[in-house]
């Protein structure tokens, strides 16, 4: 076996890996089941490692069949796997493999079933991260969806489950039909579905309305996948009835992936025709990424329900990540890299949190709980330490990703950038904190009575354990550290900015894969300013500020309660139009896709 | 080439997301997805679509007899598999429901708010 056969094994390995279990899984014993899962979630983790350490000298590219471009011109299917492809597919891998050991204590008689979904919902996100074919993407696309949606009615016997997982299925699957609308125009205009090869038609030629239509279709489809507003209404549903290591997938990789696949199809498809205003395509994706952030942050600070909080604070982290890909530079791309990464750990570490003390006292309603879990006083560490790092506290992953973003916002003179950060950072991470204080100390006194939060809850485990299992605080710790490292690791800075100057160049990413020129190593660029580290501190500050304003509101003097009390009807407006009904979700997807159009073409109007 | 097959597409499209938004019954509004997904199997079946061009089999005809591109009919046929798994998934979610509830309006099933 040589390198040159890796590629399509972190799709084949979990497909195989779950066709077994289904096959023969029902004679296994329970251990037997998790420890071949678990082994196929590292062997996976191990195969993406190694293709990202490959991936560093230039993209890899592999035919399937053997079917290679004559003269440039690509028939086959191919996966391209460049370094963001790659750490994509090892979050995954890593966040699986999470899930499962925290899972051997955790599930009540799942059977090979859950297992099996879980390992082809990996392989559907592996093979959505590393290919290079528009229509593949689709089809991984729809793989890892089906998948996602069964995972989220796993608790069957729930009413919640069921409509959670329905909202999901429906909003996400009108998505994906306006994906393959956009690739069907695509094909139409240049008979070809290979990423490269379609950027190669289209490229210099001026942006028509079939290529902005196209262009607004495929970029929504993803974004209902990516849950930026207003496309996320699904996506608080699903987390809040999902099993908590399904969560860990969903908001630590499935739905960044939906935001790295618009990016991989503009890169390589649309940066040569629809440029032609760049500045104006900027400032809609920063305003976007804003929208999503400041409004994902009230409604996480606003919610007691632990599970929608780190749901609505993955939204805030969308729009974020949005902001840095939409600097449209090199440093804001290599920035969100990282960002997506030390999230992608530390949110994960807190669904697995969440779900240890929905174990335990079957409720994860903040008000329920107030002073109930003291006794759990290391999860109450590991909440805390979360919180501060989900709001960026130096030296965790999330930090370095924030500076690298702010930094590249103000080479474009958007200093306002880093005001939205700091309010975004402080809070999602007080949410938390706030939750954690209340739950382990007992901080604080009940308000929101009437919650608009459910009051009942499945346990989700075998039994009630009189203590926390070892086995499932290890992958809460070891995500923890795993987020630490990214922030720590001194080379992953220049790795990433190198990484992102070779997204960024469709011209390069064409002659590699049609022509199968080696490729130029880009220079990467400066090192990061130390500013970033106060920044991060001042966040982290801000977060426990906020989460003890909170805590401690009725100690307030009057007037400043009083202040507080006017925001309450917005707050209530906006609840009110998260109705928890599809067809309204199905409303706001249309609005959205209408206003991205409209943009689009008031944009590609004046170019 | 004329325009009617990418009418009826859009047509399809927008009628089928009508009645979704206003669906109050949860196998009425699988249906409205599926007849949202049959608007992608119009447009790319008419985007391969040549007048006087034969099925795209190849053998038994002279080289250079006009064809149908193959590739839509492909896509168009991985389509309808990934759309019959979604819709058995969604109907098999709401007859779980209606075992449970005895009730398939989704008005009267919300999950939860906020």
């Amino acid at each position: 076996l040589t390198i040159h056969a890796l590629p399509p094994l972190p799709v084949v390995v979990p497909f195989l890996a779950a066709a077994l279990l289904m096959a023969v899984g029902h004679h296994l014993s329970r251990r037997v089941i998790d420890v071949l899962a678990i082994t196929t979630a590292a062997a996976v983790a191990g195969l993406c490692a190694l293709l990202l350490d490959q991936s560093r000298q230039g993209p890899i590219v592999y035919w399937f069949g053997g079917w290679k471009p004559r003269n440039g011109i690509a028939l086959g299917i191919s996966f391209v796997i460049d370094p963001f492809g790659a750490v994509l597919a090892l979050l995954a891998a890593l966040l699986v493999l999470a899930g499962f050991v925290y899972c051997w204590r955790y599930f009540n008689e799942v059977g090979p079933l859950y297992p099996a979904l879980v390992l082809t919902f990996l392989g559907a996100m592996a093979g959505f991260a590393l290919t290079g074919d528009l229509f593949n993407l689709f089809v991984f696309f729809e793989l890892m969806s089906v998948a996602a949606y069964a995972l989220t009615a796993v608790k069957i016997e729930e009413e919640e489950s069921l409509m959670g997982a329905f909202s999901f299925a429906v909003s996400n699957s009108i998505g994906s039909f306006l994906v393959l609308l956009g690739i069907a125009l695509l094909y139409g205009r240049t008979g070809a579905l290979n990423l490269a090869q379609i950027g190669t038609t289209l490229h210099g030629q001026p942006a028509d309305g079939l290529v902005v239509t196209a262009w607004v279709f495929i970029a929504a489809g993803f974004s209902v996948k990516a849950a930026l507003v207003p496309f996320h209404f699904w996506l608080a549903d699903a987390h809040a009835v999902a099993p908590a290591p399904v969560c860990v997938l969903f908001s630590g990789v499935m739905v960044e992936l939906g935001l790295y696949a618009v990016l991989r199809v503009y890169w390589t498809v649309f940066a040569g025709t629809l440029t032609a205003d760049e500045n104006g395509l900027r400032l809609m994706l920063l305003a976007a990424g804003t929208l999503s952030a400041v409004l994902g942050g009230v409604l996480c600070f606003a919610q007691r329900h632990l599970k929608r909080m780190l749901a609505f604070s993955t939204i805030s982290h969308m729009g974020m990540f949005v902001i840095g890909a939409g600097c449209l530079t090199a440093d804001g791309l290599a920035g969100t890299g990282v960002y997506v990464l030390g999230h992608g750990f530390v949110k994960g570490g807190l669904f697995l949190c969440a779900g240890v003390v929905l174990n335990r006292f079957g409720s994860v309603d903040e008000n329920r709980l107030r002073g109930r879990a003291g006794v759990l006083r290391g999860l109450g560490v590991l909440v805390a330490a979360g919180g501060l790092a989900l709001s960026g506290m130096p030296p965790f992953g999330t930090c370095t990703g924030k500076a690298l973003i702010e930094d590249a916002a103000e080479h474009l003179g958007h200093r306002w950038v880093s005001a939205v950060f700091l309010l975004c950072s402080a809070l999602t991470g007080g949410a938390v904190l706030r939750a954690a204080a209340a739950l382990f100390l007992g901080w604080g006194h009940a308000i929101n009575k009437e919650a608009h939060t459910p009051q009942k809850e499945e346990r989700e485990t075998e039994d009630k354990y009189p203590r926390t299992p070892l086995v499932m605080l290890m992958p809460v710790g070891f995500l923890l550290i795993l987020g630490l490292a990214v922030g720590l690791w001194p080379a992953l800075v220049d790795e990433a900015q190198r990484a992102a100057n070779d997204f960024q160049n469709p011209a390069r990413y064409r002659s590699v894969v049609l022509y199968s020129q080696t490729p130029v190593r880009a220079a990467g660029a400066e090192e990061p300013p130390p500013r970033g580290y106060l920044m991060g501190g001042a966040s982290a500050l801000a977060a426990a500020a906020l989460a003890l304003l909170a805590l401690f509101s009725d100690r307030l003097p009057s007037a400043l309660c009083r202040l507080g009390r006017t925001a309450k009807p917005l707050l209530s407006a906006l609840h009110a139009v998260h109705s928890g009904h599809v067809g309204d979700y199905v409303v706001w997807i249309v609005a959205g896709v209408a206003a991205l159009g409209g943009f689009c073409a008031l944009l590609a109007g004046k170019g | 080439m004329s325009f009617l097959p990418y009418v009826v597409a859009a047509w399809l499209f927008l009628i089928g997301l009508y009645g979704i938004i206003t669906s109050r019954h949860l196998v009425h509004l699988i249906v409205c997805l599926s007849v949202v997904q049959s608007s992608t199997y119009v447009l790319l079946l008419s985007i391969g679509y040549r007048i006087g061009a034969g099925a795209p089999i190849f053998a038994d005809v002279p080289p250079g007899t006009p064809a149908v591109d193959p590739v839509v009919q492909a896509l168009t046929l991985t389509d309808i598999v990934v759309g019959a798994t979604v819709m058995a998934l969604l109907l098999a979610l709401a007859a779980q429901v209606h075992k449970r509830r005895k009730s398939l309006d989704p008005q009267h099933l919300r999950p939860m708010r906020g």
